[in-house]
């Protein structure tokens, strides 16, 4: 696990994009997955991957790191693809492969759903790249605010949420030193048939249990410790504003929006 | 079984943003038989050196020698597992890898996954356990049930108990009481003697280095700072300082002995008794030349 890189694990800098106030950052990626599917010939698409492509290099994050934290996904956009080579029968014939005939039609749908699909991803994964756990969860529970009138508990969801992401790296940690010391105890997590493979994992799920329970209740304890008592009359340490730059960025996504749009009938 | 090292170097999350140099181009040869101190400050890149030493971590670069067992960037060691059941590793908090029902069975757990025989690894539980200080009333109850001092014993001698030619130890005595951490350091110490075994102590304590070690390591960013007989070694008070390192208690105090009443006492790990003894002499010799 050492070597693993986690999809979208944050990673810290000070672009642009890393400036941005996180909320308009989720408003503009909301909007973004419902206008890709709005796209409909070659101009629009290509709106859309340049606004993509400007918005991953502002961000001035290694390409190639970004890429291959999207290795599981490209597996997914490749199969799609093939998917659409098989089942479309639109257009004209292009070539045989096995019996199977391949359409212009099926060609040209493919690579559309694919490109949809990778530009979701992509503009999504730069969401968790550029901004840290606590950004997005105070995000939330601003945006998610209105809400709290039909009752809807948003603090606590908020809590929730950055409790777990923030232990999700310590759960990772744990379960690589727990699982090396069992190892040297001679476990064998990678052979074997499946059935001792199962069995090897008992003493790795016991003892990371029994350590989850253990820091919760610590958790729990030390936030009372501190006057914790729910979300009411509490001030934040983290002030979220929209700044100019903000507004700038929004101004220039309408814009793109409105130039897709405007190309849809071309 | 010696242990070499040679210009091994170990990347954390190579190829990515976060990747992190932890060892760089370290050397060093540790002869068989040895008690080897390895001291750093925090973050120095000790416990990643010692995870090399079973073959958790694949160097980087250069090559690692435990034995006939030969570990490189590009090859594994045939015989892992052999290795592993050479090679026992106590690592920081090692209660932390407790999972069985009985304190008797996570004991069994090493010998029993190595292929020692039933009534071999009862004899070993029965030699073992009083050792590290487990009552046998102790070896039905569960771990969990447990003091975190006998946890951490239990931990002990589940890996003594697999009976291990080389033996790593990450502090392991950290969060001890005092009483608890030398008993368990006299243990390790009359075990090596006994057994016969080469042991790797990673420490933050300098006294426990100069007590048990007759070789100790400074590492300091991921390289090896210095490296000799504790006594040449601690004798370079400016140089440890200078990587956030003391000297142990009884040097400083010999050091500001001399300047202060202009003697010269060799340290040479005499105990309190003969330094007592060889105070008041010099004490007496300065006076006698008034
Ligand atoms: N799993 C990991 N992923 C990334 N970096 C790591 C990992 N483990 C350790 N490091 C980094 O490698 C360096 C050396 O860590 P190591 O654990 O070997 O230090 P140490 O000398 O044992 O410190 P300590 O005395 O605190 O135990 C540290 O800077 C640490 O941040
Ligand atoms: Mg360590």
């Amino acid at each position: 696990m050492n070597n693993a890189i986690v999809i979208g694990q944050y990673v810290p800098g000070n672009s642009l994009i890393h400036r941005l106030d996180p909320r308009m950052k989720i408003t503009i990626i909301f909007f973004f997955v419902i206008v890709v599917f709005f796209a409909n010939n070659i101009i629009s698409y290509s709106i859309l991957t340049i606004f993509a492509i400007l918005t991953t290099l502002s961000t001035r994050i290694s390409l190639r790191f970004i890429l291959k934290g999207l290795t599981p996904v490209w597996f997914l956009i490749a199969f799609t693809f093939i998917l659409h080579l098989i089942v479309t029968k639109e257009g004209t014939v292009l070539f045989d492969v096995f019996g199977y005939k391949v359409y212009s039609g099926a060609l040209i749908q493919g690579f559309a759903i694919s490109l949809r699909f990778f530009l979701l991803i992509l503009i999504t994964s730069l969401l968790t790249l550029t901004t840290t756990p606590i950004e997005i969860t105070d995000a939330v529970e601003d945006l998610l605010h209105p809400l709290k009138k039909i009752k809807f508990p948003v603090h606590e969801l908020a809590l929730m949420m950055s409790i777990s992401l923030r232990f999700i790296p310590t759960l990772l940690q744990e379960t690589d030193k727990i699982s090396k010391a069992q190892a040297s105890r001679g476990v064998d997590f990678r052979t074997g048939p499946i059935k001792e493979r199962l069995h090897a994992i008992v003493p790795l799920l016991v003892p990371l249990f029994v350590s989850a329970f253990k820091r919760a209740e610590e958790l729990a304890m030390a936030m009372e410790a501190r006057g914790y008592q729910g979300g009411e009359g509490r001030t934040r340490l983290r002030q979220l504003k929209i700044k100019g730059l903000d507004i700038l960025v929004f101004l220039f996504f309408l814009a793109v929006v409105a130039a897709l749009f405007w190309t849809r009938n071309y | 079984m010696d242990i070499t090292f040679k210009d091994v170097s170990y990347i954390y999350q190579a190829n990515s943003p976060f990747a992190h140099k932890a060892l760089d181009h370290l050397s060093f040869h540790i002869p068989a038989g040895s008690f080897v101190a390895i001291i750093g400050h925090t973050g120095s890149g000790k416990s990643t050196l010692i995870q090399h030493l079973n073959g958790l971590l694949t160097p980087t670069e250069g090559e690692v020698q435990i034995g006939d067992h030969q570990i490189t960037s590009d090859k594994k060691p045939e015989n892992l597992k052999e290795l592993r059941s050479k090679v026992g590793v106590v690592f920081q908090y090692p209660e932390h890898q407790l999972f069985d029902e009985t304190v008797r069975k996570d004991i069994a757990f090493g010998p029993k996954n190595f292929g020692v025989s039933e009534e071999e690894i009862e004899r070993r539980i029965l030699e073992i356990a009083p050792a590290v200080g487990i009552d046998e009333s102790l070896l039905e109850r569960s771990p969990f049930d447990l003091s975190g001092g006998q946890m951490r014993r239990v931990a002990i001698a589940g890996v003594l108990a697999v009976k291990p030619n080389i033996l790593v130890l990450d502090e392991p005595t950290a969060g001890l009481d005092p009483r608890g951490q030398s008993d368990i350091m006299n243990m390790f110490y009359e075990l090596h003697q006994r057994e016969n075994l080469t042991t790797i102590l990673v420490t933050h304590s300098m006294e426990d280095a100069v007590k048990y070690a007759d070789h100790v390591m400074i590492m300091n960013k991921g390289t090896k700072y210095m490296e000799g007989i504790p006594e040449e070694v601690f004798a370079q008070q400016e140089a440890l300082n200078k990587v956030q390192l003391d000297v142990p208690e009884v040097i400083q105090f010999l050091n500001a002995f001399n300047a202060r009443f202009g003697v010269d006492i060799p340290f040479r790990r005499q105990s309190v008794a003969e330094l007592a003894a060889e105070i008041q002499h010099a004490l007496k010799g300065a006076e006698s030349i008034e």
